[in-house]
């Protein structure tokens, strides 16, 4: 259990290894602050549409319609994010205006339907499917802070050439985040 | 189908602008994830690029199709179970008869659904236009990404394994570039790619 939270953030870590929401990850980490309310949405998102997802998939499992799964958890998920962003408008205001528009934003995040996805095609027991859901979305949270926090310094002190303005820094950025991540886990062909 | 009614300017024009001027991976940065993922080897960049044009090419027409009686509030729900629907269809061809390549896919042929470019199609042009065009602009949207997929994959297949779609191009010799199998290769090729076309077409981008 622990090895698989460690792994799941580190030497497995969702965005910098397995290239998942990559999207989001690039258009909201100018600076470090909304990159930090993106990720903990993604956080409360993805770990709740796994746990509710797990259940439903053994549903289907049991009665032999697991080929819709795609369809039956995307809507899931649609679901949660419309249900929760309900939620915490009615009791928990701050939070709500907190997160603001990251919240719906999240449905079409990669991450979300892609941890569904795993614990199907890696056979995951319920409480394996919550560790790696939680590692893998605090996984995301670091790296979109990581590509923030080296964005802000650069907007400030940077000295591009023009054409590698914007985007092309923030995959050159995100190359060598990446480089670094590969380290936990060794190179191999 | 028909197209011959579609005046020939029109059509072209939804088509160019799709592959080049309004390119969804160079202009707009949309799809990334799987245009990273699986561009390491050329067989799996072609695979990839038909399966999202495929899918943006029928859920565009679906989604223009039944435009009128979508109500707008639930628009985003809708096109969801529609390209789930196609998404599903790609993965279980892909399954039947092309099961290798669906196994180094992976996860990423149901995470069609979540690529940002046939939402993006759907939500920017096919709510407004009819079918026909709709159809086009799928389809162009979806080869613009097919095309920097393979481009990609054509720098990134040699380098890392020294082949093309499984043929041996690099000299016996040859030191292969490990880092260029996996994330950081395309990561670097992508920004380089970015880099030289935005000096080329000297359309910066303004840091905010």
């Amino acid at each position: 259990m622990l090895e698989l939270f460690i792994n799941s953030i580190l030497s497995n870590n969702i965005a910098l290894t397995l290239i998942l929401g990559m999207c989001p990850l690039i258009a909201i980490s100018t600076n470090v602050k909304n990159a930090r309310g993106m990720g903990i949405a993604v956080i409360l998102v993805v770990t709740i549409t796994a746990v509710i997802n797990y259940p439903i998939f053994q549903l289907l499992k049991m009665t032999g319609t697991e080929d819709v799964s795609l369809l039956v958890f995307i809507i899931t998920i649609a679901a949660t994010v419309q249900i929760l962003e309900l939620l915490l408008e009615k009791y928990i205001p701050s939070l709500y205006s907190a997160f603001g528009i990251y919240l719906p934003l999240i449905t079409v995040n990669c991450v979300v339907l892609a941890v569904s996805q795993f614990f199907v095609n890696r056979d995951y027991t319920y409480g394996q499917t919550t560790v790696f859901a939680l590692g893998s979305s605090i996984g995301w949270l670091l790296a979109i802070v990581l590509v923030a926090s080296i964005r802000e310094k650069l907007a400030v002190y940077g000295n591009l050439p023009k054409g590698l303005k914007g985007k092309a820094i923030v995959f050159m950025i995100l190359g060598i985040l990446a480089l670094a991540f590969a380290g936990f886990s060794g190179l191999s062909l | 189908m028909n197209l011959i009614r579609i005046k020939y300017t029109k059509w072209f024009n939804i088509f160019k602008s799709g592959i080049k001027t309004n390119n969804p991976i160079f202009v707009a940065a949309l799809g990334l994830c799987s245009a990273l993922a699986v561009s390491n080897t050329v067989e799996n960049a072609i695979a990839m690029g038909l399966g999202v044009t495929f899918v943006t090419m029928v859920s565009s027409m679906f989604v223009s199709m039944f435009r009128n009686y979508i109500p707008s509030k639930l628009r985003i729900v809708t096109y969801m179970v529609i390209i789930s629907t196609f998404t599903i269809f790609v993965q279980k061809f892909l399954q039947a008869y092309f099961p290798d390549i669906y196994s180094s896919l992976g996860a990423y042929v149901g995470l069609i659904i979540t690529n940002c470019i046939v939402m993006g199609r759907a939500e920017a042009f096919a709510v407004k236009n009819p079918y026909r065009y709709s159809l086009i602009d799928g389809f162009a949207s979806g080869m613009g990404y097919t095309f920097v997929l393979v481009f990609v994959a054509l720098i990134r297949e040699p380098l890392a394994f020294g082949t093309i779609l499984g043929y041996q191009v690099m000299p016996a010799g040859f030191t292969l570039w490990a880092s260029m199998a996996i994330a950081p290769g395309g990561f670097f090729i992508l920004g380089i790619m970015i880099w030289i076309l935005r000096t080329w077409a000297k359309s910066y981008e303004q840091e905010v």
